[in-house]
């Protein structure tokens, strides 16, 4: 059975606002939604993305910012209430190069919820996750500034 | 050889870094610099830009945007620093996050700790005003070869 998200508004509108930071419109973020707390973003496949001008591979540092933008997104599936939360490690394992011209897609989950550190996994892959291009794992703090990420946007 | 390559060979030879960050699309999106200090060390530098944040309310540089400069410094650093000119490929990179990169020049610095045959590991420290105080520290393995 998939476990419904802890307050699926909030999560709504935390994929919405992470994908709404400049470095994320930048590079073209888009949020697809979630399946139970495993959320899923998409970024096109554009010239300006390109780490290796002779093959036209994405940057790492794409695969980097998806992963840890897509990771922080599933650690909101687990709030009851809005918290921020800053990322401590991310750790990317490139599995195999990135499909010049193709999109690339990352679902990631929060796979522990502890009292003060969330523990995250993600994969980026072109048409399925079971084929995937690069896997992260990353941990997060909890309540990690009082300032809340929301002023205006009054999503929680 | 590349004729890619074989350009970045003669830009390195020539220290015009300039062009180099300018054949790289996403180092050039994220307006990365670089040069030599004083010790004719690379040095990479990370210039303010409203695109790069992620948190807009501390404001913050975006986490994942670190993280592609450090492992961008990363193959630069090994790219500059090696007779072969076979692109190196990232296997993995590991970050850890140590504050909150401010509305400021971001800079990195690396190391290399072991250039094998196949396999070289290099460290990267990125800071911002205080050098003994970084914003993030990350390393990454590259495979120098593109053998079995």
């Amino acid at each position: 059975m998939i476990q419904a998200p802890a307050n699926p508004a909030l999560l709504q509108a935390m994929g919405e606002l992470f994908v709404s930071f400049p470095h994320c419109v930048a590079l073209g973020f888009q949020y697809l939604g979630n399946e139970g707390r495993k959320p899923t973003l998409k970024v096109e496949w554009r010239d300006d993305l390109v780490g290796n001008p002779v093959t036209g591979v994405v940057h790492g540092g794409v695969i980097t910012s998806i992963i840890d933008t897509c990771s922080g997104i599933a650690v909101t599936a687990h709030m009851d209430e809005l918290e921020t939360i800053a990322t401590l490690d991310l750790r990317i394992d490139y599995l195999k190069a990135a499909t010049p011209g193709k999109a690339i897609y990352c679902t990631a989950e929060c796979y522990r919820m502890a009292n003060q550190i969330a523990f995250t996994r993600a994969v980026c892959y072109h048409d399925s996750p079971d084929d995937p291009i690069a896997h992260g794992v990353a941990t997060f703090m909890r309540d990690s500034n009082p300032k809340p990420m929301l002023l205006k946007e009054g999503g929680a | 050889m590349s004729a890619f390559m074989e350009t970045f060979s003669r830009l390195r030879d020539e220290k015009r870094y300039d062009e180099i960050i300018a054949a790289v699309p996403y180092a050039r999106l994220m307006g990365v610099e670089f040069g030599e200090d004083e010790q004719g060390e690379l040095l990479f530098r990370l210039p303010f830009h409203e695109r790069n944040v992620g948190n807009v309310t501390l404001p913050a540089l975006h986490g994942g945007l670190i993280g592609g400069f450090l492992e961008n410094a990363a193959l630069l650093h090994l790219m500059c620093n090696r007779e072969s000119l076979e692109t190196p490929k990232i296997v993995d990179f590991s970050l850890d996050y140590l504050r909150s990169g401010r509305a400021q020049t971001l800079y990195a610095q690396c190391e290399i700790t072991k250039q094998g045959k196949r396999v070289a590991h290099v460290l990267i420290e990125a800071w911002q005003e205080d050098r003994s105080k970084p914003v993030a520290v990350a390393r990454a393995h590259f495979l120098l070869t593109t053998g079995n």
